[in-house]
């Protein structure tokens, strides 16, 4: 199954074993395999080598190396990723970054925290939580995914309604370029000169270059945090509390949309205290100082209640509170006790369409004879629609495609996204006409020729592309239903 | 440029159940490459291969059974480092059934690659002669106890000869427990009657490498049953449950040794069937699922199962039975992977020992990380056995304790010779260790 000669790779493992190591380089076709997808399933391709860096100087060189011979190559954190982003498109090396993980260096006065590209998300937290410290960006994989993974996709999670997603946490990274070059982007204090190039790196989804170092901003925990469980028997009282909440002027740190068949799997997986019986449940989050939190909880707690709440409670203690967490953030894990495999949609959406969104998503995946799962943040206005299928039924993946596009093209014309911090990838590249016009898109082609002139860095992303070598389901290349329908063009 | 290849892909036609030469790997679909479980298991978290990750290797089975791969050295390898400890049972939110996929992975391996000779002699050694045989055993403890008192042991570790020893036999060695005095070996009576009000009536499973090495344990948990108004049974002629063998992929053998043990224990009518071991606990809880395809033992072994208790689960259903005694020490509990994951006993005996007076018990880093023993995982694969084992004992210095608490004999072995190997003397004891000298005291 190999594309590069077999002498040729022979001596491309010698060379690459000469920088990180024997045991730093796969090439067995078993161990390939295992690479072949992230978090989502849908898209396999297969790379020429994994070689695992232990430090910049090593990624530096493989990088080089990857230049002379011309051979496309991609970082991969802990492959959580929901898009293909880290997906060897075009065959080549995967850089895991999974044994740069330290913490580099933590300066608690200026609360900036320097960390290598590996480090699992949540591992930074119990780092610093000890002296009362924590990352804010919490993305619902938080206890899997890496940091580096998280600025490549700028990620967000359910403290973002309040907090932001990563690029407003990340004060500078060391980056190798696409050509190797070893450069610092922004710095370790909050004002960096010049232009705001790091700025700029989150979010490229990898294709910039790949992140060595990365200064972020550590927060003082919360002196006091208030988590809120409301019930509803139909999912349209939940979005209408969402809306009464934000009108009545109220921050909370997190508004945390999860609906019937949710319920049921994350139930069934930690029996988390959320009734099955209900239509949906929000999870409201407040964090911040003692005083005056019970009166914002009441006016929540009204909100909720005058929307036709059937139920609203506080979490007791701590505990129940982690356990309300745990629940929402395994949800999507959750999904393989009810689906073998589902499809995650990421669209953003003014918060009062709700209604109308999520009815639409409804009749779009029941016209396709499909079913879905709904658990999102609903404060931000950001679904994930989770569309549930069977790979090994024929005919299932060609119909879970279509029913995401259509899905997207609801969100782009109610004047939302297709995106929200899932990042594009692979599976959205197609879709970017939806939301940018020929000339924004040339736009940003020059921005990533600036960083990547010669496309071997993370090439087949986020761009709609001509060629696909990636699988998507059965068959090798299959056209977007938009492209059939003349909707969008590959160039 | 090179073009990814296009990959021959699972095929797609209706979903036939997976299974590896008749053992179901079906589970293999419930998994849905979400990667939660990553960070949480030992053996990805040391080395950041994805093929030494749950997933990764929940993968390897499925591609081996859907026939995209075959049984390579490689595949072999990383599934062979699987410490099937199950801590990703625990994370894992899809409910994957990893214990059950790896234990049919295992099997496939067995059969197809029995290994070398030293591999089968080993197994022969183990899961054919000694283990189904108590009396083999203890022929074997004999010859452990002569190399012991007669200094040689203590030569051999002095010397660095235990290094020059050919495979995993270094390891064994430093793993060699101290093997108790005569008197602690002697078997438990057929019954020990109860103290005070009477409970419950309940059998004890003996087992059979602690019995010899670890017969005090035994002892223990008969006493401290009997103070809390039990009946303790110790039926003779019990031999081995089978766990071994199923964890192995010895999976004929697991079959026959279950049955036996069904058969044995059913005889007593005891209410309850209390284990001490963490391993041996989880899989007879598992009989049946073991069984399921044989009608006339399924609902035999299913009822079976429900009877089997960790002996901290059954005895955190009431309060501890007074008088107990201070035990003025600082300790620290490590959570046996069998019990904490393969169980789900987490909470059960923290509240046993926060109810000993005088006992400060202190938070274990990573206390539910395995400790690299894994059955016989730490003579198969010492490398990593040994980082594991390592971390483990930088996490029990950071706590300071002044004892080790866990429930598991393989655990025990392990973190004693992990800690001999830093020269710390910090004794690791059975938690019903714990309790009998509270009640002793008393
Ligand atoms: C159960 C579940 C819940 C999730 N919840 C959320 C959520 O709440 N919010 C959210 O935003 N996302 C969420 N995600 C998506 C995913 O976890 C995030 O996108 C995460 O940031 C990916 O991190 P990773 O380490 O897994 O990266 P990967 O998937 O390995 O890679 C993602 C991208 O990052 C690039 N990359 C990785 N490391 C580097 C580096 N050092 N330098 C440059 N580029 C790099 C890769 O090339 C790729 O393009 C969820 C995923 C799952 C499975
Ligand atoms: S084993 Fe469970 S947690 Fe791990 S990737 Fe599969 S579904 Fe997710
Ligand atoms: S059983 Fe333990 S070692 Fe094996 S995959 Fe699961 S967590 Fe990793």
């Amino acid at each position: 199954m190999a594309t590069l000669a077999v002498d040729r790779k022979s001596a491309l493992r010698r060379e690459l074993e000469s920088i990180v190591g024997r045991d730093g380089v796969l090439s067995d076709p078993d161990e390939l395999l295992v690479y072949e997808s992230d978090g989502l399933t849908l898209f396999r391709a297969l790379a020429d080598f994994v070689v695992f860096p232990t430090c910049a100087e090593h990624v530096a060189a493989v990088v080089r190396l990857a230049n002379r011979e011309a051979l496309p190559f991609v970082a991969r954190g802990a492959g959580t990723g929901l898009s293909g982003g880290c997906l060897p498109a075009e065959g080549g090396l995967v850089i895991s970054m999974m044994r740069m993980n330290r913490v580099l260096e933590v300066d608690y006065d200026n609360q900036v925290a320097v960390v290598e590209p590996g480090l699992v998300n949540l591992h930074l937290s119990w780092a610093v939580g000890p002296r009362g410290f924590y990352y804010a960006p919490d993305p619902s994989s938080q206890q899997a995914c890496t940091i580096g993974g998280n600025i490549a996709n700028n990620s967000g999670g359910p403290h973002t309604l309040k907090y932001g997603v990563t690029v407003n946490h990340v004060l500078g990274l060391e980056v190798v370029l696409p050509d190797g070059e070893l450069v610092w982007l922004g710095g370790k204090t909050r004002d960096a000169l010049g232009y705001d190039l790091a700025g700029v790196f989150v979010g490229s989804e990898g294709t910039f270059g790949i992140a060595t170092k990365i200064a972020v901003r550590i927060l003082k925990k919360p002196q006091a945090v208030k988590t809120v469980l409301a019930v509803f028997d139909q999912i349209d009282q939940a979005s209408a509390a969402v809306s009464a909440i934000i009108a009545r002027g109220l921050v909370p740190a997190a508004v945390e949309m999860i609906d019937q068949l949710t319920i049921q799997a994350v139930e069934d997986a930690f029996g988390c205290g959320y009734p099955r019986d209900a239509a949906a449940a929000l999870l409201i989050e407040l964090d911040g100082l003692r005083a005056g939190m019970e009166a914002q909880a009441e006016r929540i707690v009204a909100a909720c209640r005058e929307s036709g709440a059937r139920e609203v409670r506080t979490a007791a203690d701590e505990a129940e509170r982690q356990l309300l967490w745990k629940g929402r953030k395994s949800a999507f894990g959750a999904y393989g006790r009810v689906s073998p495999a589902y499809m995650v949609m990421d669209g953003v959406i003014p918060r009062t369409k709700l209604p109308y969104v999520l009815g639409r998503v409804n009749e779009i995946v029941a016209a396709h004879g499909l079913r879905v799962g709904n658990v999102f943040h609903a404060g931000d206005g950001n679904l994930h629609p989770n569309i549930l299928y069977d790979p090994r039924k024929p005919g299932e993946e060609a119909r879970v495609v279509a029913a995401g596009a259509e899905i997207m093209k609801v969100c782009a014309e109610v004047g939302g996204s297709i995106s929200g911090e899932h990042g594009i990838g692979l599976e959205k590249s197609d879709f970017m006409p939806f939301i940018f016009s020929a000339a924004d898109l040339a736009f940003m082609q020059s921005l990533k020729a600036a960083f990547n002139p010669t496309g071997l860095c993370n090439p087949g992303k986020v761009f709609p592309t001509k060629k696909s070598c990636v699988e998507a389901g059965p068959v090798a290349y299959r056209p977007h239903a938009i492209e059939e329908r003349g909707l969008a063009q590959r160039f | 440029m090179t073009m990814a290849p296009v990959i021959p892909g699972p095929p797609a036609t209706s979903p036939a159940p997976l299974a590896l030469h008749g053992l179901s790997v079906e589970g293999v679909n419930q998994c849905v490459h979400c990667g939660l479980c990553l960070a949480s298991c030992p053996t990805f978290s040391e080395l950041g291969t994805e093929m030494d990750s749950p997933r990764g290797r929940i993968f390897l089975i499925k591609s081996l059974a859907e026939g995209r791969i075959g049984l390579t050295d490689s595949t072999v390898a990383h599934l062979d480092l699987c410490l099937d400890c199950r801590a990703c049972e625990t994370v894992c939110p899809a409910g994957v059934p990893y214990g059950r996929l790896i234990e049919a992975a295992r099997a496939e391996i067995e059969r197809q690659r029995p290994g070398g000779a030293v591999r089968r002699a080993f197994r022969w050694l183990n899961f054919g002669l000694l283990l189904g045989r108590p009396r083999a055993l203890r022929a074997a403890a004999v010859g452990l106890r002569l190399y012991q008192a007669s200094g040689l042991q203590a030569l051999v570790r002095r010397s660095g000869i235990a290094r020059l020893l050919p495979g995993t036999l270094p390891a064994w060695e430093a793993l060699l427990p101290s093997l108790p005095p005569a008197a602690d070996r002697a078997p438990l009576p057929p019954l020990t009657p109860a103290l005070g009000p009477r409970r419950s009536r309940v059998a004890l499973l003996t087992g059979c490498v602690q019995s010899i090495v670890f017969g005090a344990h035994n002892q223990a948990t008969a006493r401290v049953l009997a103070r809390n108004g039990c009946d303790v049974l110790a039926p003779a002629g019990q031999g081995c449950c089978g766990a071994l063998n199923a964890h192995g992929g010895d999976h004929a053998r697991a079959i026959e040794m279950a049955k036996r043990t069904i058969e044995t224990f059913e005889a007593t009518g005891a209410d309850a069937v209390i284990v001490n071991t963490s391993g041996c606990g989880a899989h007879m809880k598992g009989y049946g699922a073991l069984l399921a395809g044989e009608p006339a033992w399924a609902e035999r072994a299913s009822r079976f199962a429900g009877t089997v208790q960790d002996v901290a689960e059954f005895l955190a259903r009431e309060p501890l039975r007074g008088p107990l005694a201070p035990v003025p020490m600082t300790v620290t509990y490590h959570d046996p992977c069998h019990v904490v994951h393969g169980q789900k006993i987490r909470r059960q005996p923290r509240h046993l020992l926060a109810q000993v007076p005088g006992l400060r018990v202190v938070d274990l880093p990573e206390s539910d990380w395995c400790c690299g023993s894994a059955g016989i995982y730490n003579l198969t694969q010492p490398e990593m056995a040994g980082r594991l084992l390592r971390r483990k004992v930088r996490n029990i210095e950071a706590t300071r304790a002044e004892a080790v608490v866990t429930a598991n004999p393989g655990c025990i072995l392990q973190i004693e010779a992990g800690l001999r190997a830093r020269s710390l003397r910090v004794p690791v004891l059975h938690l019903v260790e714990v309790l009998d000298r509270a009640y002793r005291h008393a």
